[in-house]
């Protein structure tokens, strides 16, 4: 059974006019189905409004299912007893980095997941480390927060969140705000906590090259998973996914327009190296 | 008609032990007409610096000149420039407060003193320029998408008719539809007024497909200040400060690396697309 699996789930809520009457009933998801195995690497993919992130928040309960369940380890996510222990098992992590940092040390600041799990002192500090260490910012334990560059302080925040052993981290847009090293330094840590400590990632964003690493792509629209599949196979329809307002990576769009010039190149092309393999460039 | 940065400085907390520079030694001009492009990593002066184009922030050493004017001296009226230089904040649809859309963006005009009508006639304009549909004029700006919140947010600066138009990651959170019309309105807008527009962003890309000059910060000085193909050729040079070429110089370079005879000054779409078919002799 997938570590977080999401049953008809379906999410509604009133919208209300400014004298709080209310309005109408909106569906931001809509029976979604979702099976997402131990280890896996999966991004969702959606316009602003096609219920993305409510699909997240509903991952580590801060969010519940109008109908249909969420379930993350086999737990429910409707059952207030384990409310606790899904945040712990499923680490979330947001767009601005202001808005997680508390602490006014970095150390303490990771520390302080786990201290409020009641682990003992001296394990404290040792995940405090070892997740300093997993981000590249063990250098910087000592430092205060605000002096940090954003792609510094994002990787806080996730060394915030493997400090309390997640088997899976929810991250909604981590790299929006972020400069290119920034972003590039944050996509490499997801990556690295994916390929060696064999945490489950599910990754939200808006930029196309940050997807194709990714074993699974999900794309929203309306409330709805409309489109599944590995990144090649998402990537090799351009004008569908043109028409969800969403992108394709640069490269697959270079290569997308030669194609309709008459150039004979295969659909999805990810990577230079591709395009040069497909273009008939030998290596070395 | 200009806005000249004279040997700019900005000191935070001079005069303290914790003094920092923010901004050393500046010299830019900014001619009318130009779509400038200002990048840099995070912290590396970009938000500062344009807080000095509006006077928001006053330089601790050096002058700024609008219309060969010094911001700064005794009588020159801020108000009338705020109104000239109009400055769209990062995430500017967090001061969207009005009670719908099209008196949010009257607010700016209103202030100005213009009459009511004049006031309607530039916000209905604004929210035209920016593409937003005339059957949500009225409604709350709170219940529209990140997308509409922010062209209802720049329709406000718009509003004030300003000569420059400074934008502080505009695209920031939007999706890639949200992101290319909001670029290509500034565009189209561009075109059409030929209002001066200073972009700070941190998509290389973005950056490569509008821009004709591109500024780049670190540490609180200018970098680089040239044409984006002689920009994006010190790739080396901007990684080491944070940033990158866009993708498809990349791309380019692995083409040619493997053997293909493609040019590398490309930094487009079009570009890298036109190259790529003259090697291939279509």
């Amino acid at each position: 059974m997938g570590i977080i699996q999401t049953n008809k789930l379906v999410f509604e809520y009133i919208r209300r006019d400014e004298e709080g009457n209310a309005e109408g009933i909106t569906r931001a998801v809509d029976e979604v189905d979702l099976d997402v195995k131990q280890g896996e690497f999966v991004a969702i993919l959606g316009h602003n409004g096609s219920g993305k992130s409510t699909l997240a928040k509903h991952i580590n309960a801060i969010l519940y299912p109008t109908e249909g369940t969420v379930l993350v380890d086999g737990q429910d996510t409707r059952e207030e007893a384990h409310v606790w222990e899904i945040r712990q098992k499923a680490g979330m992590v947001f767009q601005n980095p202001d808005n997680q940092i508390i602490g006014q040390v970095v150390e303490e600041d990771v520390g302080f997941g786990p201290e409020n799990m009641g682990v003992p002192t001296k394990e404290i500090w040792e995940r405090v480390e070892e997740s300093l260490k997993a981000v590249g910012m063990y250098a910087f334990r000592k430092h205060s927060p605000n002096k940090l560059s954003g792609g510094q302080k994002q990787r806080v925040s996730i060394a915030g969140v493997i400090a309390m052993h997640p088997k899976c981290i929810i991250l909604d847009e981590p790299t929006a705000m972020l400069d290119p090293n920034g972003r590039k330094e944050v996509i490499r840590v997801v990556r690295a906590l994916n390929h060696v400590e064999e945490v489950t990632i599910l990754l939200i964003t808006h930029y196309m090259e940050e997807v194709i690493y990714a074993d699974r792509v999900i794309v929203m629209d309306q409330g709805r998973a409309v489109m599944q599949g590995t990144p090649r196979e998402i990537f090799s329809q351009v004008e569908r996914l043109k028409s969800l307002r969403l992108d394709v990576p640069q490269v697959t769009m270079l290569a997308h327009s030669l194609q309709k010039k008459g150039v004979p190149l295969p659909d999805g092309i990810l990577t230079a190296e591709e395009l040069a393999d497909a273009l008939g460039y030998r290596k070395g | 008609m200009a806005i000249v940065l004279d040997h700019v400085s900005y000191i935070y907390e001079k005069d303290t032990e914790m003094a920092a520079f923010a901004l050393k030694d500046i010299c830019l001009t900014i001619p009318d007409g130009q779509f400038i492009g200002l990048i840099g990593h995070t912290g590396s002066g970009k938000s500062t610096l344009v807080q000095h184009l509006n006077g928001l922030l006053a330089p601790t050493g050096g002058h700024i000149y609008y219309n060969g004017k010094d911001i700064h001296a005794d009588g020159f009226d801020k108000k009338e420039l705020r109104s000239r230089v109009g400055l769209v904040f990062q995430y500017p649809e967090h001061q969207l407060f009005e009670v719908d859309v099209f008196t949010d963006v009257c607010f700016g005009p209103k202030n100005l003193g213009l009459s009511r009508k004049e006031t309607e006639l530039r916000a209905f304009e604004a929210l035209r320029q920016v593409g937003f549909p005339e059957e949500y004029f009225y409604q709350s700006p709170f219940d529209l998408s990140g997308g509409q919140k922010r062209r209802v947010a720049i329709a406000g600066v718009l509003a004030m008719k300003p000569d420059v138009l400074v934008l502080d990651e505009p695209t920031a959170g939007l999706d890639p539809k949200g992101r290319d019309e909001i670029l290509d309105r500034i565009a189209a807008l561009k075109a059409e007024t030929g209002i001066t527009v200073v972009l700070v962003s941190h998509s290389m890309e973005d950056i490569a497909k509008y821009v004709d000059r591109i500024i780049v910060m670190n540490r609180g000085s200018v970098l680089f200040d040239d044409v984006p193909a002689e920009v994006f050729r010190h790739d080396a040079e901007l990684e080491a400060v944070g940033l990158a070429a866009p993708q498809m110089t990349y791309i380019m370079r692995t083409l040619r690396r493997r053997g293909m005879e493609v040019g590398t000054d490309v930094t487009t779409l079009e570009e890298a697309e036109r190259e790529i078919l003259r090697v291939l002799g279509k």
